[in-house]
């Protein structure tokens, strides 16, 4: 009895401990959402990036500007507006589900764990940004995707101190991928499809069996 | 033999406390408002747990401000970490002794 009081105690602690440290109610279906979308946004780049459509929406506009292209040049581009919707979709789909489950558990969505992860994903990911920027600037566009996944992947892995610690292994992968990628450079979609599409699916769905199967109706999936 | 139980800290004998420290190992600092989303408490009840443990020395308070509001943060102390390891070894003790 005494012995059963103290494995109840031990697991409060543990509890306790994680709750303050880390940001536990990350959805697998956020992962999921976001693939589905990235797969979507790589299905409508797909004839921009191989030629099949102009790649300008104002093809009169001139590229260059002291013979580097401008970074204006980028808005001009149907590519940058798929990329930024995909991007604000997968992020508004992932938001919702993960509020969702934190309600469910109770845990203040902004909360200190909360804040503290979006940090240190937030710290590659805007000095990987920023490099992108200069890779784009030097017309050194074979590097974009490989760039995307690999500052990708590093924040993944930081992140994974902050929450569910399964995310580090979604980071070794699209670093490795991204590294791979580094010799195939005139394939970057493709490998962003498999790195934010496939990768995210398959990550989503395994959280979501380990953690959330039990915590929803089963039905949920199937219809 | 020495009964497990001699080592069990009367301090930490209630789960908020358990709570506070458990949040304080793992975290540099936590303030007042954090702790008190964490466990679910009120702040009538959260500072006097929190007074307790500071008169113990188990834990440091710092005063603050951000803007005008305070804000108070709590850290560990070198002898609250003793504290707690000690009785989470005996915790764990009792556990086996039983097996």
């Amino acid at each position: 009895m005494e012995e059963q009081q103290s494995l109840e105690t031990l697991k409060d602690i543990k509890r306790m401990m994680e709750r303050s440290s880390r940001f536990i109610s990350l959805s697998g279906l956020s992962g999921i959402s976001a693939g589905v979308f990235a797969l979507l946004g790589a299905w409508i780049s797909w004839p921009y990036v191989y030629g099949f459509k102009n790649l300008f929406i104002h093809p009169g506009v001139p590229l260059y500007n002291n013979g580097n292209a401008s970074y204006s040049a980028i808005f001009n581009t149907w590519l940058f507006w798929i990329a930024a919707a995909t991007f604000v979709a997968s992020l508004i789909s992932a938001f919702i589900f993960t509020s969702i489950k934190s309600k469910r558990q109770g845990i203040p969505i902004w909360g200190l764990s909360a804040k503290r992860l979006m940090v240190q994903v937030a710290i590659p990911i805007v000095a990987g940004g920023i490099f992108l920027l200069r890779l784009i600037h030097f017309e050194t566009f074979g590097l974009i995707a490989p760039g995307c996944l690999i500052f990708y992947g590093l924040a993944l892995v930081n992140a994974s101190k902050y929450t569910l610690d399964e995310i580090k292994w979604l980071g070794y992968c699209e670093l490795l991928l991204g590294i791979i990628n580094l010799w195939f450079v005139g394939d970057g979609l493709y490998f962003l499809a498999i790195g934010f599409g496939i990768l995210h699916i398959v990550y989503g769905s395994f959280m979501w069996w380990k953690y959330e199967r039990n915590t929803v109706g089963n039905d949920d999936l199937k219809s | 033999m020495l009964n497990p139980i001699n080592n069990l800290n009367k301090l930490f004998d209630s789960r908020v406390r358990l709570g506070i420290l458990s949040a304080l190992m793992v975290n540099d600092s936590v303030n007042f408002n954090e702790l008190k989303e964490l466990l679910e408490i009120t702040d009538g009840n959260l500072a006097s747990h929190m007074k307790a443990l500071e008169e113990n020395k188990v834990i440091k308070v710092e005063k603050g401000f951000i803007g005008r509001k305070t804000n108070t943060t709590y850290k560990i102390t070198k002898t609250g970490e003793k504290m707690f390891k000690a009785h989470i070894d005996a915790l764990e003790k009792m556990i086996q002794s039983t097996k």
